[in-house]
């Protein structure tokens, strides 16, 4: 039913994002991170379905409403939305810490009703918005091994994930730290680390850029660029536009817990999308709405917007 | 009247380095004061010594002076620092009572505890409810918010004592673009009609660039860059001290960047 409704759902038409290419600022994030070793092969990456899903919470509030998505391996998936339209509940169901009141959740087809929450984390990684729901132990290095060590991860390995993961989010120099000497957005950092060293083929990031600086948001970038890189399905829920347009192939728009468009940044940003993305309190990136001001068609990127205007005929150069 | 620091330095309690080195700045009445700057720059312990909190909650070395109406903040009890400025923090987590079932009582906690008549509570719940939107929100269970609901309601928990100085640290971080949009607005609004001075704290350089009349960026614990909102925010030193500029001004660098000019139908005000 959500999907009925939205004209960006037409899976055939989205078939060209689903291919895993890199996203556009990928000169940021390589220049940023060391590239860490691969270790997880696409094939193993699960496809996601959500058939049908309502979630009511205990005190009646009705958080998702028959939502309908189908996630394929290696795509770059961003959710987004108003305040409450349900967003954090949907990523809840991804790694089974909530069960859908209705409808079903499966990966690779298996409805993941039977899987313990245990078996569902090493497929899919859950970075939460407010990292100190996620933080607990009392030295940096002991709170990324954590996942891993659950995981069964011993010895050496377990360290060279440890290292990799603070290193991809620029806390190398924290490894002695208490979690809680570190400020919010490092701590927001230090929870999408440990997330990173259980290397799941899925990694699920609720509000990543939030409160972090112009670097902490680079580092996030390249987080998923690298992830995207090695096949990951990477879904992150985001209200911070540019980085949905920059990162990410596919945008769902949620509202009231329903999804209510799906398509490309080009499709759901573009001037079409403009009323539905009011009517849910979104507003486009601004090189979206400079894209359109000057009739160069869909530019939700700073990168689309100058290409696009560079080929304007007559367009001066400085 | 004005919250005044002057060459101020503080340093927690047991660390090794000062959080904030060298701060000079003044909030007057009716004015908004951006902070801008990279993580772990000051911004937060800059937030906790302006209202007093530092040292006198949670203690570490203050050395020059932080003066809010030209008290020292050392000589003002914590009690009555509650009644000069409101301060709202980072994580609305740590915000909420977790003592109330609404979000009407919650909101309604702090003047309870000015020891208000109730008709006045209840007229300034609803006052803050109505200021950052969140009216429909008044019969839910504060434990049950998403991220952004719970901001607006710590948000309103704070706006709703009618403090002086209001002290912000990222106040729409978790919220969506018109939740962000309508605070900003409304704390427009506080400032204007309410003559409450606002020291706002944002990594959403847009919100500043909306609302605040200057901006101040720190850098490693000291003032980095000062001046009016418009000037600051479009310095080229900006991304250097890891602040990402407004949409358009980072856009207008962009295609600088690559050699084009900048549209002249893009000169006036747009999104």
């Amino acid at each position: 039913m959500a999907d009925s409704g939205s004209p960006g759902s037409d899976r055939a038409g989205n078939g060209s994002t689903r291919a895993s290419s890199a996203p556009t600022d990928l000169s940021v994030a390589r220049s940023s991170v060391s590239s860490a070793p691969s270790s997880v092969a696409p094939s193993t990456a699960p496809y996601i379905e959500l058939d049908g899903i309502s979630f009511t919470y205990p005190d009646g509030t009705r958080a998702l409403e028959n939502v309908d998505l189908r996630i394929d391996p290696g795509e770059l998936v961003a959710i987004v939305g108003q305040n409450g339209s349900g967003k954090s509940t949907l990523a809840r169901h991804l790694n089974g810490l909530l069960r859908p009141t209705t409808g079903r959740m499966l990966l690779d087809g298996r409805d993941v009703r039977g899987l313990h929450v245990a078996r569902l984390a090493e497929r899919v990684g859950l970075a939460f918005q407010n990292p100190d729901r996620q933080l607990f132990a009392g030295r940096v290095s002991a709170e990324v091994a954590f996942g891993p060590h659950n995981l069964g991860v011993r010895g050496a390995e377990v360290d060279e994930r440890v290292r990799a993961a603070l290193d991809a989010v620029g806390l190398s120099a924290e490894a002695a730290s208490n979690p809680y000497d570190l400020g919010y957005s490092r701590r927001k950092l230090l929870a999408l680390a440990s997330v990173l060293a259980m290397r799941t083929p899925v990694l699920v990031l609720d509000e990543p850029t939030t409160g972090q600086d112009a670097r902490g948001g680079a580092r996030v970038r390249a987080v998923v660029a690298v992830a995207a890189g090695e096949g990951r399905t990477v879904i992150a829920i985001s209200h911070d536009m540019r980085f949905v347009a920059e990162c990410f192939r596919r945008v769902v728009v949620m509202r009231a817990g329903r999804v209510i468009l799906d398509g490309t940044p080009d499709v759901v940003f573009g001037e079409a999308s403009w009323d539905e993305l009011r009517a849910t309190y979104l507003a486009p990136p601004f090189a979206a709405v400079a894209g359109a001001r000057l009739g160069l068609g869909a530019t939700p990127t700073a990168l689309a917007f100058v290409a696009a205007l560079g080929q304007r005929p007559g367009h001066a150069r400085s | 009247m004005a919250i005044e620091l002057s060459a101020v330095r503080y340093r927690y309690a047991g660390a090794s380095r000062p959080a904030l080195q060298s701060v000079d700045l003044r909030l007057d009445p009716g004015r908004v004061l951006g902070v801008a700057g990279a993580n772990e720059s000051g911004k937060t312990t800059l937030c906790l010594v302006a209202g007093g909190f530092a040292p006198g909650v949670v203690g570490g070395r203050l050395e020059g002076s932080a003066r809010i109406d030209g008290a020292e903040t050392t000589s003002i009890p914590a009690h009555a620092l509650a009644l000069h400025c409101g301060l709202l923090f980072q994580n609305p987590a740590t915000q909420l009572s977790n003592t109330t079932a609404t979000v009407f009582e919650e909101v309604g906690f702090g003047p309870c505890n000015l020891g208000l008549a109730v008709s006045e509570v209840i007229e300034r719940v609803w006052w803050a409810l109505k200021t950052v939107g969140i009216e429909d929100l008044a019969p839910r269970d504060p434990a049950r918010l998403s991220g952004g609901q719970g901001q607006l309601v710590a948000l309103a928990s704070v706006l709703a004592l009618r403090p002086r100085y209001l002290i912000l640290d990222e106040p729409t971080s978790e919220l969506d673009p018109a939740g962000t949009a309508l605070v900003g607005e409304a704390l427009a609004r506080v400032a204007a009609e309410t003559g409450a001075g606002i020291l706002l704290v944002e990594h959403k350089t847009e919100v500043l660039a909306r609302i605040a009349d200057e901006v101040v960026v720190l850098r490693e614990g000291s003032v980095a860059l000062a001046g009016p909102a418009a000037a600051v925010l479009a310095d080229s030193i900006l991304a250097e001290l890891g602040v990402e500029p407004p949409a358009r001004v980072a856009l207008e660098r962009d295609v600088r960047a690559a050699g084009l000019d900048w549209p002249a139908a893009l000169a006036e005000g747009i999104g």
